[in-house]
């Protein structure tokens, strides 16, 4: 069967791939373009570790076709960091230890940056509630929520 | 004991620091490689057929379609795995486990698999395998399958452990007793005894990370596997012996890790991987989806536990007794055995005895889950010791200060136990503000104890200095959540040298000999023990090299710091040679310098938890919600507190899913009705409260350091300490775990009429 050419903005970078038109966008980044940052857990929008942006939206990659970044842009872990300077909630889940085995941390940095996008200063309930699309199995959540509230506190004062 | 002078005064520089984990930058950034993150020139897709019966005799099976189908480079039977055990048992069990032989076991058991150039062709090419199945009778429950006349699930199975001999199969695949002195002659001087029964669900370990795997296997016998995985040397043996290559042959190398929590410590798919590849010639890729790994990879047993404990009015426990039948899926286990081991472990009893009944059941195989079998003993043990405390009228944190075992205690599973942390938990649980804490309307108050062995186990590592003086350390136990970071610290402190300076990584097999996998607690705990040595081993060499260079006797220099000095006015002139000295000029004083070492790290050190939790109940819909929750648990010694509390507070969580929400539901059908996190709901972010942590350090007289294993126990107490706050919220004493709101409810309303 013939792919279907799509025309896409990825991380910043005007990108082009060729896809099945019943492949997940999931399946696109982590097969066609190597991005590999974004996993699989479920492949049933229930555990949020392929979260990314398109258009600036939180989305579960497993549930979008790739066909359907065509003009859109796609915001994956790899593009979080700015060069070599990391993104503050980056360096905030490395320094409050907000990781263990770190499968879930791609899709909770992304999930934690859209909900600072909207909302720089949420309560830890508002935290706990835009997170709760993302399972983690190893920390309980305690440092993650730390290490989101940190990094609030950090961009507040800037 | 907590100031045994060997630990007392012991000062250390990087241990017990926080600095940030040598992987951390790697798994922010989306750039460390798990087990699906890896490709292969040519690689194959594969995917697996799997039963849709929950036992059934496998009549026929026909692949030809399949073999046909353009694209399709192998498909496997169990054909293409024959039997190469040679009488091993356990073995057999995996193979068959691996791929269904004559009959399916259980919903979800392998049957057949193919290798496709793609994943849209091998999902047609399974669709085109014909199985005739003939559909047999099963039993999924563990007290069903004890009945007389229950499905035999596997009919080469007679119980061990009873005599004489039995004559017929059985489900009951072991009976293990454990205990001592009479508890008949104890329950008779008790002033009360209180019996419960309980039952506890199967769940999940549910890493987040699906089983995946790349194998390449060349016709020339020679392969190679890279896997997620908690013990790949234990893979490559276990997958060399079911494909009948040489283990040297086989190099595997694990992946990052993304969870396992012991479901990672068993083969599953791999050697499906490895004949598919052997077969088609070309690296074959396998990722199991979520449904598949609910459906046929180790959950942890489902329980039916009967408790007895007999007490003296002054609280002195007299004779305290269990029977505990725990299912292994559909292959024999020590689930049963561990329960019966664990379940009064944190008690000193003069009568005590267990039971425990391994069943086997038309249920996936079960697999360890962190301290496996010891939560659902807890569970019944650490709810009726409440029982028996209201019944005499005592506090139950002062109740079980009583009957705490101790230093000398001959435990409940045979051996005596030196220093151990269970008094001092409980102190710390009577001195801690949680247990001030106001609680607030529909709130209720329950604590519970906990116990884990740990282990030790076969390890083997390497420390190697570089020529700028910084240090690679190859370890081969597999790092699941910041073991990597802690054995930097440990190399760290006993070269005398900065954290920075020490790289540390997992080597494949093909690098170092045999390390068991990370199970039991024991990554930090052996690895860290056998980085000592190979560090000592190479600051051995460090010495020489110095007493060589300054030409003096070896046993004038000391190793101080990071540096070697020499000893004594005469060597006063003599300037100490750094370690990067020492390294620099190593090409001029007899090469390399290393240190190595290979042992069997016994003396893990045994673990005790106490845990604090307050619950809310909703009156109307008996929703719960966790607001308040503390771990208390001895450490041994924390090498990097963040990892410890970090093991802390995720056991609590997943002790908190368990007893509330998490279960397998089989439908009369014998399958699974819930493979997905949809409906296996496992804690999300907004279910949990902070988890408050206190560690406590009593040293581990059998590690250098002190250290004990922590990464288990912490999931033992939850189910009872909810089970606790529970009965203490809402009058009800949950017997059935989750204690769901329909559960709680039901004991509710039957408690009012």
């Amino acid at each position: 069967m013939a792919g279907t050419l799509v025309s896409t903005v990825i991380n910043g970078d005007s990108t082009e791939f060729v896809c099945q038109t019943d492949e997940t966008l999931l399946q696109v980044l982590r097969n066609r373009l190597g991005l590999t940052g974004s996993k699989e857990g479920c492949g049933t929008g229930d555990c949020g570790a392929c979260s990314v942006t398109l258009d600036g939206r939180l989305v579960c990659s497993c549930l979008v076709f790739g066909v359907e970044a065509q003009g859109r842009e796609v915001g994956t872990v790899e593009g979080l960091a700015d060069g070599d300077a990391l993104h503050p909630l980056q360096s905030n889940f490395i320094k409050h230890a907000a990781l263990q085995c770190g499968i879930c941390t791609p899709g909770f940095l992304i999930a934690s940056k859209v909900l600072l996008d909207r909302n720089s200063n949420p309560t830890d309930e508002e935290i706990r509630f835009a997170l709760a699309g993302n399972l983690c199995r190893c920390t309980g959540y305690d440092k993650i929520v730390r290490a989101v509230r940190a990094t609030a506190n950090e961009l507040g004062k800037k | 004991m907590a100031d045994d002078p060997k630990f007392k005064n012991r000062k250390f520089k990087a241990v017990g620091t926080r600095p940030p984990r040598p992987d951390g930058l790697d798994k922010v950034t989306g750039r460390a490689k798990y087990g699906a993150d890896t490709f292969a020139p040519g690689q194959l897709v594969a995917l697996v057929l799997r039963s849709p019966h929950a036992h059934a005799q496998i009549k026929r099976m026909d692949t030809s379609k399949a073999e046909k189908l353009k694209g399709v480079k192998a498909v496997i039977t169990s054909k293409d795995l024959p039997d190469v055990t040679n009488g091993d048992r356990d073995l057999y069990d995996t193979l068959e486990n691996c791929l269904a032989r004559d009959r399916a076991l259980y919903d979800g058991h392998a049957v057949a698999a193919v290798a496709a150039i793609d994943e849209s062709t091998a999902r047609k090419a399974l669709n085109l395998i014909r199985v005739t199945y003939k559909v047999l009778p099963h039993v999924t429950d563990v007290d069903e399958a004890m009945k007389p006349g229950a499905p035999i699930v596997q009919p080469r199975v007679y119980t061990r452990g009873v005599s004489p001999k039995p004559k017929s199969p059985s489900n009951v695949a072991k009976v293990s007793e454990f205990g001592h002195g009479d508890v008949e002659a104890g329950f008779k001087a008790a002033d009360v005894v209180v019996e419960k029964s309980y039952k506890t669900e199967q769940t999940h370990q549910g890493y987040i990370e699906p089983h995946a795997c790349l194998a390449s296997v060349g016709p020339d016998g020679h392969g190679e596997l890279w896997v997620t995985t908690q013990g790949h040397f234990v893979y490559r043996n276990t997958c060399a012996a079911l494909l009948g290559m040489d283990v040297a042959k086989l190099k595997v190398t694990a992946s990052e890790i993304g969870g396992g929590f012991g479901g990672k410590t068993h083969v599953w798919m791999e050697p499906i991987a490895l004949a598919l590849s052997r077969k088609a010639n070309r690296p074959v890729k396998l990722e199991m989806t979520r449904d598949e790994v609910f459906r046929s990879t180790g959950p942890t047993s489902s329980t039916s536990i009967d408790v007895k404990i007999g007490v003296k009015k002054n609280g002195t426990i007299t004779a305290a007794s269990a029977e505990l039948r725990y299912q292994d899926g559909a292959f024999p286990g020590i689930w049963a055995m561990l329960g019966a081991m664990t379940a009064y472990a944190c008690y000193d009893l003069k009568n005590v005895k267990t039971l425990g009944y391994d069943v086997l059941v038309n249920r996936p195989k079960v697999a360890a889950y962190r301290a496996p079998s010891a939560p659902m003993a807890a569970f019944a043990v650490e709810s009726t010791i409440n029982e028996v405390a209201a019944k005499i009228g005592m506090d139950p944190v002062d109740f079980r200060i009583k009957n705490a075992a101790k230093e000398g205690t001959k435990s409940s599973y045979g051996p005596t136990y030196g220093p151990i942390g269970i008094g001092s938990t409980l102190a710390a649980v009577k001195k801690h503000p949680h247990m001030r804490a106001k609680l607030g309307k529909n709130q209720g108050r329950g604590m519970a104890c906990g116990f884990w062995f740990n282990f030790g186990g076969e390890t083997c590592t390497d420390l190697n200095i570089g020529v700028d003086g910084t240090v690679t350390l190859t370890v081969g136990t597999v790092d699941v959540g910041g073991a990597r970071a802690s054995l930097s610290l440990i190399a760290a402190e006993e070269l005398g040298i900065p954290y920075e300076r020490v790289k540390c990584n997992i080597a494949d097999t093909g690098s170092l000999g045999h390390n068991h996998m990370t199970d039991g607690s024991r990554g930090t705990f052996s690895s860290g023990m056998s980085t000592i040595f190979a560090a000592r081993h190479a600051i051995e060499e460090l010495c020489q090299r110095a007493a060589d260079t300054w030409d003096i006797p070896v046993k004038d220099v000391v190793w101080n710091d990071g540096n070697a000095t020499a000893k004594g006015k005469k060597h006063k002139q003599l300037q100490p040679l750094s370690l990067g000295d020492l390294a620099g000029g190593s090409e001029n004083t007899g090469g390399p310098i290393a240190g190595h070492s290979q042992i069997v790290a016994d003396g893990a050190g045994v673990s005790f938890a106490s845990h604090i939790c307050d619950i809310e109940v909703d009156p109307e819909t008996s929703a719960t919600k966790v607001v308040r929750y503390t771990v208390i648990q001895d450490a041994g010694k924390a090498i990097h507190p963040d990892y410890v509390e970090g093991q802390f507070q995720g056991g609590a969580a997943q002790g908190i899913g368990w007893a509330l929400n998490e279960e397998y539901i089989y439908g009369d059908d014998g399958r699974l009705q819930n493979p997905g996190f949809l409906d296996y709901r496992i804690p999300v972010c907004s279910d949990l409260p902070f988890i408050d942590t206190q560690i406590l350090e009593i040293p581990n007289p059998n590690h250098p350091y002190g250290i004990r294993g922590v990464g288990e126990t912490s999931i033992v107490p939850p189910l009872a300490a909810i089970g606790n706050a529970l009965s203490d919220v809402a009058g009800v004493r949950m017997t059935h775990v989750p204690m769901s709101p329909p559960r709680i409810r039901k004991a509710v309303k039957e408690n009012q009429a």
